[in-house]
């Protein structure tokens, strides 16, 4: 192989280097060594003819320091005699210095090296046939046909939820902006670059987000999903009085059906007890639960983060066993069947838990409110027993519980 | 392949060095020729194949090989080709491939330039260079190795830090690890001086070429850093007494001190125990600052390398060579000749005046620069050391310096005659006064910059004064020309770099008292007067870049006259890998040497935080220390640093091809 050739090519110079002196024959380099040093102070005597034209040395110091540098020249000459005895000297040393060489760097390299693998630039990678490829191999090359094609819009929509599943959430923005720049507005653009927003800043409605959600709304007067967002937004910034008004809105245009309904009603109930300034009844309920896919106003791409008010801190979603970044990611591949199969799993998955072997009150809540979101009204009410009788004791994790029940259509 | 080729060229480099710290040093001790001359070839074939290794990690960056972790943690597909070159040193591990890259090619440099030398000095001080060389080789392959590689190696890198993605960037490090390594040749020089126990005006005259490049690099790669902290960092400063900086500064000021020193050696034969330990200090001070900005003890843009293996690594070098060469000092300091004598009031006298203040300096940094770690590394307490601190203690230091500077060249050797001195400055020492006057009239009866206005018309003024009354000007104009041709460079070298000091203290002074600042939010349409401009911020314009987007902010400025409006766009941006903004700031330049500094900070609501200053001749102090390397550079050519060059011998031939590489 070419490049063990290489290594014993370099090799051999190293050691060629190292043995050279030992095998030319010895050479007198001694003599034109004392030149230069005698020669430093010949020009220093020439330097003080110079000093003392420039008025920088009196003519008694000038004569003092020609003495002294006369004296350095004999100096030097004595010096010299003395290492001019020395020996050729032995090609012992510079030998064993050779075999060191290729023992040190073979040594070395050993441990250190990987010889066997090629280099791989970038661009050969690319152009390489797709063996294997990761997420983050195909988000590289969307990434390299979007830099050619800045305008292909169906790449940025595909390039943006990938981006959101990455946790690169400012990409994705950028994606979904660049999407509307070649696509043009839609609602379901500016809903999703509003969301992706949101979940960029940690879950707070930025004045950014909000713009999107209101452009949404200005395209499509009757999307739900974008309403709750300015909702949530308008509690945030403490516009309670409008947050009702929005709420009451919301609520006013569902028909009864609708899934979203219970989550909207649950909201405005906690605005207007916000409003009133009272401690709200269930106190730390988690937010609006997002309205599950496959219903009209959602668009097909991953339910977004709990928006969650200000006044009551979301429980903990780390530790809640809600769907998954993945889950969601998956789910928004799927057919409208599949995917309501899936969440029935993911439900089951949780009820099962919880009713074995029990959890927090929010877990139990959440649980409660998923049932009832997929129409399973009577595990609902078993998980709602179940869990009052678990926390039989603790009557704050009661009251929320019963206003849940409450709430509930 | 290549990559693996470097890496091998490296490992190679290593035994060679290995085999250049032990022969040669044997051979001088032995008087053994052949050993001896092994020291010349070696140092060639050690740089050639560092060199190697060097263009090898280059070629990675440039080609994007993510296999490599170096060019992954570093690097973008995406970057422009400049910063994927820069690159290559904007990092540690590549940085650290530089500074040996450096260190071998001073090494090469001495191999070729140095046949003058004694026999056994030359080997020495080659067998002092590799010690250095194999420590830090070391140093790179088992702690900071740039060839390390990925058996599945990502698609994209991580980028490079946004503040480095600059042209500054390309230029600083390599300047100041010239500057840095090349006092490593003075420190190789003094050890193996003390190796042989004999030093006399001849070694001066050997180790000055070196100390002077040397120092012309380290002044212009700390200049060039001030400039691009000035730029790239927003905040409209150029020194901020950041550790990061006073590394720098702190052999800056020794080296500066040994420069003056060697010449009294050089001359006098004097002064040569300290000029010694001036060497040893300046080289040690070099390596504190590699271990401060390597270690990891200071956090800054600097500080890449966090690991603390790498901290105790150079804590281990640097006790080392610090405390080896000292130790080899102490042994034998008693054993050197003692130079000739001087009366207080000579040229001496000037220069270890000058010596003295610059090492107290040294000093004062040292301590405002080590004492807040030492202080948090025992106690726990943090405090912090800031320019209140350098200000009151630094500056009031280097004021009896710079009175006196323009004062020494006038001295005769020996004996000076102080009050002739004093008759051939009067002029200007009145011109400083009238200065002094002058600007406390013009500029709000503040007497503070006044002074230092005239410390710097006293500096500039007294430089110049100096050479023409060398070239007799006033007294025989005929002879003028004839003399200023005649006149050794060193005496031109030593003009420029003094005037040098002159500018940049007016800079200094000006900037620092006459600086206009305006922090404020401005909205499209909002307008500003700052000193004679009206500044109109026209609209926020979104814009990317390669491997970033920006908000541009348009700005139009008049300034007071019927000239067009001059637009200024300084923007925000954020490189989208690490999704880390940075301030790309404006600047227009007026009048030569004042400038008009625009910088974006937060979005505010509607509008954007502004700073907007005016620096007025902020140029000069950037310009002051140009000034002074290029005096450095002239001081170079002088022609007895050229005496005793290589006759072209048998050996010349041989050694050529291979130092041309």
């Amino acid at each position: 192989m070419l490049i063990w050739a290489l290594f014993a090519g370099m090799t051999a110079i190293a050691v060629s280097i190292v043995l050279g002196p030992a095998l030319r024959r010895r050479r007198g380099e001694a003599a034109s060594v004392e030149a230069g040093e005698v020669a430093v102070y010949r020009d220093q005597l020439a330097e003080i003819d110079r000093d003392v034209e420039a008025g920088l040395v009196g003519s008694v110091e000038a004569d003092a320091a020609r003495a002294e540098i006369s004296r350095r020249i004999l100096r030097a000459g004595r010096h010299a005699d003395a290492t001019r005895t020395a020996s050729g000297g032995s090609r012992l040393v510079p030998i064993l210095a050779a075999v060191l060489v290729p023992l040190v760097a073979v040594g070395l390299y050993a441990r250190l090296g990987h010889p066997t693998l090629p280099d791989m630039p970038l661009e050969a990678r690319k152009t390489a046939p797709p063996a294997g490829n990761s997420l983050e191999e195909l988000v590289a090359k969307v990434e390299t046909h979007l830099a050619a094609n800045p305008n292909d819009t169906r790449g940025w929509e595909v390039l943006a939820p990938t981006y959101m599943h990455l946790g690169r959430y400012d990409l994705a923005a950028a994606a979904w902006r660049n999407a509307i720049r070649t696509g043009g507005p839609t609602d379901r653009r500016y809903n999703e670059l509003g969301r992706t927003l949101v979940a960029a800043g940690d879950d707070q409605v930025s004045p950014e987000a909000r713009a999107a959600f209101e452009k949404s709304l200005e395209i499509e007067p009757n999307g739900i999903l974008p309403r709750f967002f300015l909702a949530v937004a308008l509690a945030q910034d403490g516009k309670k009085a409008e947050a009702v008004a929005a709420w009451k809105d919301i609520v006013a245009r569902g028909k009864g059906d609708e899934p979203w309904l219970a989550d909207a009603r649950e909201e405005l109930a906690r605005a207007e007890a916000d409003l009133a300034g009272k401690p709200h009844p269930r106190g730390n309920v988690a937010g609006p639960e997002p309205p599950p896919a496959g219903k009209p106003f959602v668009p097909p791409t991953p339910a977004p983060p709990a928006p969650s008010a200000p006044a009551a801190p979301p429980a903990p979603s780390a530790a809640a066993p809600g769907p998954s970044a993945a889950d969601v990611e998956a789910a928004a591949q799927m057919s409208p069947e599949d995917r309501a199969k899936m969440i029935e799993t993911m439900v089951g998955r949780l009820r099962d838990r919880l009713w074995t072997s029990g959890g927090p009150v929010d877990e139990w809540l959440r649980l409660i409110r998923f049932q009832t979101m997929i129409g399973q009204t009577d595990a609902a009410a078993q998980s709602l027993d179940k869990a009052r009788a678990a926390y039989a004791g603790d009557p704050a994790a009661l009251a929320r519980l019963d206003a849940l029940a409450g709430a509930k259509p | 392949m290549i990559v693996e080729i470097g890496h091998y060229a490296l490992v190679l480099a290593l035994a060679l060095a290995l085999v250049q710290s032990v022969v040669p040093i044997w051979g001088a001790v032995k008087g053994d020729e052949r050993a001896m001359a092994l020291a010349g070839p070696i140092s060639v074939g050690q740089f050639v194949f560092v060199a190697v290794a060097f263009s090898a990690l280059t070629y990675a960056h440039v080609v994007s090989d993510f296999s490599v972790v170096n060019v992954f943690e570093n690097s973008h597909s995406t970057k422009p080709m400049i910063y994927k070159i820069s690159g290559v040193w904007g990092n540690h591990e590549g940085s650290m491939l530089l500074w040996v890259a450096i260190l071998a090619l001073f090494g090469a440099l001495v191999a070729f330039f140095g046949r003058n030398l004694p026999q056994t000095l030359r080997a020495n001080v080659l067998g002092v260079q590799a010690w250095v060389a194999v420590a830090f080789y070391l140093f790179v392959l088992l702690t900071s190795n740039p060839f390390a590689r990925f058996g599945q190696p990502p698609m994209e890198g991580r980028d490079l830090n946004p503040l480095l993605q600059d042209v500054g960037l390309a230029i600083h490090p390599p300047l100041l690890y010239l500057g840095y390594v090349g006092f490593s040749i003075a420190f190789s020089f003094a050890a193996a001086a003390l190796i042989e126990g004999r030093i006399d005006a001849a070694w001066a005259r050997w180790v000055r070429p070196w100390t002077l490049t040397a120092w012309v690099f380290l002044t212009l790669g700390i200049a060039m850093g001030s400039y691009w902290a000035y730029y790239e960092l927003g905040w409209g400063g150029w020194w901020f007494w950041d550790p990061v900086e006073n590394a720098s500064l702190m052999p800056w000021l020794a080296g500066t001190a040994l420069l003056h020193s060697a010449i009294v050696m050089e001359k006098r034969d004097g002064l040569k125990i300290w000029t010694i330990l001036l060497a040893i200090l300046a080289f040690s001070l070099s390596l504190l600052g590699t271990f401060l900005v390597r270690s990891g003890v200071l956090t800054s843009v600097h500080a890449f390398a966090t690991d603390p293996a790498r901290g105790v690594f150079i804590l281990g070098i640097l006790v080392l060579f610090v405390g080896g060469s000292l130790t080899l000092f102490a042994a034998r300091a008693a054993t050197l000749t003692k130079g000739g004598l001087f009366a207080p009031v000579s040229r001496e006298g000037a220069l270890v005046f000058n010596n003295l203040f610059l090492t107290a300096g040294t000093a004062t940094v040292f301590v405002g620069t080590l004492y807040p770690l030492m202080l948090e590394a025992t106690t726990g307490g943090k405090i912090s050391v800031g320019a209140p601190f350098f200000d009151m203690t630094f500056g009031p230091l280097m004021v009896p310096l710079l009175i006196a500077l323009p004062m020494g060249p006038f001295l005769a050797w020996k004996r000076g005659d102080i009050l002739a001195v004093v008759q051939r400055l009067a002029a200007v020492m009145v011109l400083s006064v009238v200065a002094v006057l002058v600007t406390w009239m013009l500029k709000g009866h503040d007497i503070l910059p006044a002074l230092g206005v005239g410390l710097a018309t006293w500096l500039m003024l007294g430089s110049l004064a100096e050479i023409l009354w060398r070239i007799k000007l006033f007294t025989e104009p005929s002879v003028s020309l004839r003399r200023a041709v005649g006149l050794p460079r060193s005496a031109w070298g030593t003009f420029l770099g003094h005037f040098g000091v002159g500018v940049m203290l007016l800079g200094i002074v000006a900037e620092g008292a006459w600086k206009i600042e305006h922090v404020l939010v401005m909205k499209p349409g909002d307008h500003i007067r700052v000193e004679r401009f009206d500044v109109a911020f026209e609209r926020a314009v979104p814009n990317s870049g390669p491997n970033w987007d920006e908000v541009i902010a348009r700005f139009e400025v008049t300034d007071g006259t019927s000239n067009p409006p001059i637009v200024m766009e300084p923007s925000k941006r954020t490189y989208r890998t690490r999704s880390m903004p940075t301030t790309e700031t404006a600047i227009e330049t007026y009048g030569l040497f004042s400038q008009l500094y625009l910088a974006i900070g937060e979005a505010q609501g509607e509008g954007v935080a502004m700073r907007i200053y005016w620096k007025p001749l902020v140029l000069l102090i950037w310009i002051g220390t140009l000034i002074m390397s290029i005096g450095g550079v002239v001081s170079l050519t002088d022609r007895r640093l050229r005496v005793g060059a290589p006759t072209p011998h048998r050996v010349a031939a041989a050694a050529l091809p291979a130092a041309a590489e």
